[in-house]
């Protein structure tokens, strides 16, 4: 690192979002805290023999598909990995695109793990990945229908692990 | 997303989880987690840079190896530029939020156009 370079801490997103929502008249949103441990399972495989699953909150759709709207959309778009990344669009309310429309894969890595499938770092990229419009206001419907449905989905897909992408 | 990490988990699926957001990475407190300390929009890398790409994804994988505690966070190494002044800019950035409406938003004219032609859409699911 140049000498002259001044690091800065990690940008506090709780705090960011509290200071947009009090100066425009809003009650502070009140972020999920969960106060018990997460739960936890083991790989039971090497990597290069899993079956990984992708989901991502970076308001990914297919071109063809409905968009997202801007409303508290919690809806999921089911995603075909065989598909090229060219047809990859995106919608969300509130994170800047310019560079996920450029390369969708910066919030959406379906190239990049293609990559390492062809690597062998993983075994393979299940032919399906979900996407959604994360900054979901409710956190119930999120535990509640949204988190659910994907669980589902997952386990129906037969995915070894998950990787989460959030925006 | 940290919700969804730790339901699916919860139902036997081992979860890695990328973040740019670290504050609320550790309130939501998922699994496991690989911060990235990029401006949102990049929780996956830089646009049209593979190779930095693989590394990133590459390390929130080899996570599932590494990380041994529910609840721990893998500090990754990558900068987003020479200095941080973008964090800054981050935090004066005031609402750049979209209006808020129930019609769906297409990143292209062409792509309404594509839906309305194509119907019924099997691979979105209404919640």
């Amino acid at each position: 690192m140049d000498a002259m370079t001044t690091r800065r801490p990690p940008v506090d997103h709780i705090v960011r979002t509290r200071d947009l929502y009090s100066s425009l008249g809003h009650e502070p949103y009140r972020w999920v805290r969960s106060d018990d441990p997460p739960p936890w399972t083991e790989l039971e495989k090497p990597l290069p023999e899993c079956r990984v699953g992708l989901v991502g909150s970076g308001g990914v759709y297919r071109a063809g598909q409905v968009a997202f709207h801007h409303r508290d959309d919690i809806s999921l778009r089911v995603i075909d990995t065989s598909f090229p990344v060219s047809e990859l669009r995106t919608s969300h309310f509130a994170y800047d695109q310019t560079d996920a429309r450029i390369d969708p894969n910066v919030v959406f890595p379906v190239d990049t793990l293609h990559a390492l499938v062809t690597e062998g770092v993983i075994g393979e990229l299940s032919p399906r990945a979900y996407a959604f419009m994360g900054g979901i206001y409710s956190a119930r419907r999120v535990r509640e229908v949204v988190a659910p449905e994907i669980s589902r989905r997952l386990a129906e897909d037969q995915v070894d692990l998950a990787l989460l992408v959030p925006v | 997303m940290g919700l969804i990490a730790r339901r699916v988990e919860a139902d036997g699926v081992p979860t890695t989880s990328l973040t740019s957001a670290l504050s609320i990475t550790r309130s939501v407190d998922p699994p496991r987690a690989v911060f990235l300390d990029y401006p949102l929009g990049h929780t996956a890398g830089k646009a049209k840079d593979p190779e930095l790409q693989r590394e990133i994804v590459a390390a929130a994988l080899a996570a599932v190896d590494e990380l041994e505690r529910p609840g721990a966070v893998k500090m990754l190494p990558y900068h987003w530029s020479r200095d941080d002044d973008w964090k800054r800019e981050t935090m004066l950035g005031g609402d750049t939020r979209s209006h808020r409406s129930s019609s769906p938003e297409y990143q292209c004219e062409a792509d309404r156009v594509l839906a309305a032609a194509a119907g019924d859409c099997p691979t979105c699911v209404f919640l």
